[in-house]
């Protein structure tokens, strides 16, 4: 890519002031979609919380199941772009925003499903920790509490992860917008000027901030997993819990990622910069998260079946051979028979459909999983006169489609008003002459060499 | 806003005016700290892009992390005390429950600390807009220059800031 920086200015900025019709249609249907949620999530509030399917024994079920799911999703982000930045892969830099975005959207949408799930939200406050009347002080023993801290840490982190980086991108924006645009563009730019103080504390900053979100990350999904692995429910109370819902949620996160980015590539004409060897380098990264997700599902199903525990060999056998199996086997093929010969083989790899097309089924897949990790294990509890089962109402499903395209229309809307690549730091790659690199790389990935 | 710069189109033509000017103050008569340059990207590489490149923020991000850490675990431990809840058989204050929430707390002092220590230190948000600023820089150019040139060294300054490959060389605030 041989671009002055006015060029790339030009290209990168262009979405930011011109849309398409294609814009306009996707954000249409996705908004209705929204609309449809928050009205069924309306109807559930005015009717109470047994319109949606949650009844004895399961009291999680599709919210809990999106909650979950979209923690995961949001792993995509930060946690990739830190690992990145701290790798200081260089192939990283058109990647890093797309990806911290998906973090900070998939977050806020799944904090809302503990709002959801309370079925009476106005009591909201009752989530967080503070000093009662009614004499109740929070209980810090519980991992519903940890869930508190460790969300809104992330939260905050990510949200600081994805502006820092943005100011100098502002102040470009800034400088070059008239009318309410430079109004706006100069309040959010904070008045960055660009002198070596700024850019050297800035660098010293994000340097801090992704070695400090790692942990934070891997923190919240392992605390995620302790919502579960704390409760002495079959099939829930594993050691493994922790490191399997990380594995998980950065495979889906990687996933997401990449069909964000293959659906960024066509509608917003970034075809120069977010290139095949891009997809090709997460595409190994997915398969290499495929390999240790199927590593650790056979581990836990090994283990649960070896130990022959009544309780759990009930909810290991309903997902097997009984009424949840079809969802299990499902799972399978989206998580691994599917995506893992298509990554495998760098002759598919290397082409952006099938990287997405190995992308969509993990999606499903590792919902699906969220889904078989809860329900089986509630309407299979210990003991058998106890046993129940579970059909989601219309609001549930309408509520969790809403949130898949409340989750496109953020990220079409975020796409309208930040640049979806990092401006300053593309440049700074091509200063540093990482582009010719990067092109070798990506002349030896073209080369038909087989699998 | 009084000043005259010149703005470069490569980093090597930015370095050599940086050096005239760093070579001309006592000559001309200004001080190193009122030697300007402005970037739309770092050049840590070279001289113009490592003034002013200490900074104890990741001391201080280490600190911002101890007092959140030590106030999650006062806050957790004097809640656990002051509102006893039995539950679970567990201890009163339980240490590995606890130390989650203390970890929490902790990485957010950390974060939060960098946050400050950056807005603090690079002095943002600065909404005045009373600085030396070129919208050139958003298209790649540099910006070297001095902040309130004497005014009898300015035409030795514009001819130097020439000299060294500015595009334009360019003044305000006369």
């Amino acid at each position: 890519m041989n671009k002055t920086p006015e060029q790339i200015n030009q290209d990168l900025l262009r979405p930011l002031y011109h849309a398409t019709w294609r814009f306009y249609a996707a954000a249409t249907i996705l908004t209705a979609l929204v609309v449809a949620a928050f009205f069924a999530w309306g109807y559930q509030i005015y009717y109470g919380i047994g319109v949606s399917g949650l009844n004895r024994p399961v009291f999680w079920a599709f919210y809990i199941t999106n909650f979950v799911f979209w923690i995961g999703i949001s792993h995509a982000g930060t946690l990739i772009s830190a690992i990145l930045r701290v790798s200081n892969a260089s192939w990283r830099r058109p990647v890093t925003r797309c990806a911290e975005a998906i973090t900070v959207f998939a977050l806020s949408i799944s904090a809302m499903f503990p709002l959801i799930h309370l079925g009476r939200p106005w009591l909201f406050f009752w989530l967080i920790p503070y000093p009662s009347e009614r004499g109740i002080w929070p209980q810090f023993r519980s991992p519903l509490l940890w869930d508190f801290f460790a969300i809104n840490t992330y939260l905050i982190g990510s949200v600081t992860f994805l502006a820092l980086p943005s100011f100098p991108d502002f102040a470009l924006i800034r400088d070059r917008a008239d009318g309410w645009r430079k109004k706006v563009y100069s309040i959010v730019s904070l008045g960055w000027r660009g002198t070596p103080k700024q850019w050297h504390r800035l660098e010293m900053a994000m340097r801090i901030m992704a070695v400090a979100i790692i942990p934070v990350a891997v923190s919240v999904h392992t605390i995620v997993s302790w919502d579960f692995a704390m409760a002495p429910v079959p099939g829930w109370h594993s050691t493994i819990f922790g490191p399997y819902f990380v594995a998980g949620a950065i495979f889906s996160g990687i996933a997401a990622l990449i069909i964000a980015m293959a659906l960024l590539r066509k509608l917003l004409h970034l075809e120069e910069y977010l290139k095949p060897i891009h997809f090709d380098n997460l595409g190994k990264l997915l398969l290499v998260m495929s390999l240790l997700w199927f590593y650790f599902v056979f581990a836990e199903r090994l283990t649960t079946w070896y130990g022959n525990s009544p309780s759990e060999m009930a909810v290991f056998w309903t997902t097997q051979v009984g009424s949840f199996s079809p969802l299990f086997w499902t799972m399978v093929f989206c998580n691994f028979i599917i995506p893992a010969p298509i990554l495998a083989i760098k002759n598919l790899r290397n082409k952006i459909g099938w990287t997405v097309v190995a992308s969509i089924p993990i999606i499903i897949g590792m919902w699906l999983e969220r889904f078989l990790i809860i329900v089986p294990s509630l309407s299979h509890k210990i003991l058998p006169y106890n046993f129940g089962s579970y059909r989601p109402s219309w609001v549930e499903i309408t509520i969790t489609v809403g949130t898949f395209a409340g989750m496109g229309l953020l990220y079409l809307i975020f796409s309208r008003v930040f640049p979806i690549i990092s401006i300053w730091e593309l440049k700074l790659g091509m200063t540093k002459g990482e582009a010719p690199a990067l092109a070798s790389q990506e002349a030896a990935t073209e080369q038909p060499q087989g699998g | 806003m009084n000043a005259i710069y010149g703005l470069y189109p490569d980093p090597d033509s930015a370095q050599r005016a940086f050096h005239v000017l760093e070579r001309a103050q006592s000559e001309l008569g200004f001080q190193d700290r009122d030697i300007a340059v402005l970037t739309g990207e770092p050049y840590e590489e070279y001289d113009f892009g490592q003034r002013d490149n200490v900074t104890r923020m990741p001391w201080l991000a280490a600190l911002g992390g101890l007092v959140g850490g030590l106030s999650g675990w006062w806050f957790v431990t004097f809640s656990q005390k002051s509102y006893p809840m039995i539950s679970g058989g567990m201890h009163l204050v339980t240490k590995w429950s606890n130390g989650i929430i203390t970890y929490e707390l902790t990485m957010l002092g950390a974060i939060l600390t960098t946050l400050v220590t950056l807005l603090i230190t690079a002095r943002i948000p600065d909404w005045r807009g009373r600085k030396l600023y070129d919208p050139a820089i958003s298209n790649g150019k540099i910006l070297i220059g001095v902040n309130n040139p004497p005014e009898n060294a300015r035409e030795e300054l514009g001819k130097r800031l020439s000299a060294a490959g500015a595009e334009v060389v360019k003044e305000c605030g006369r």
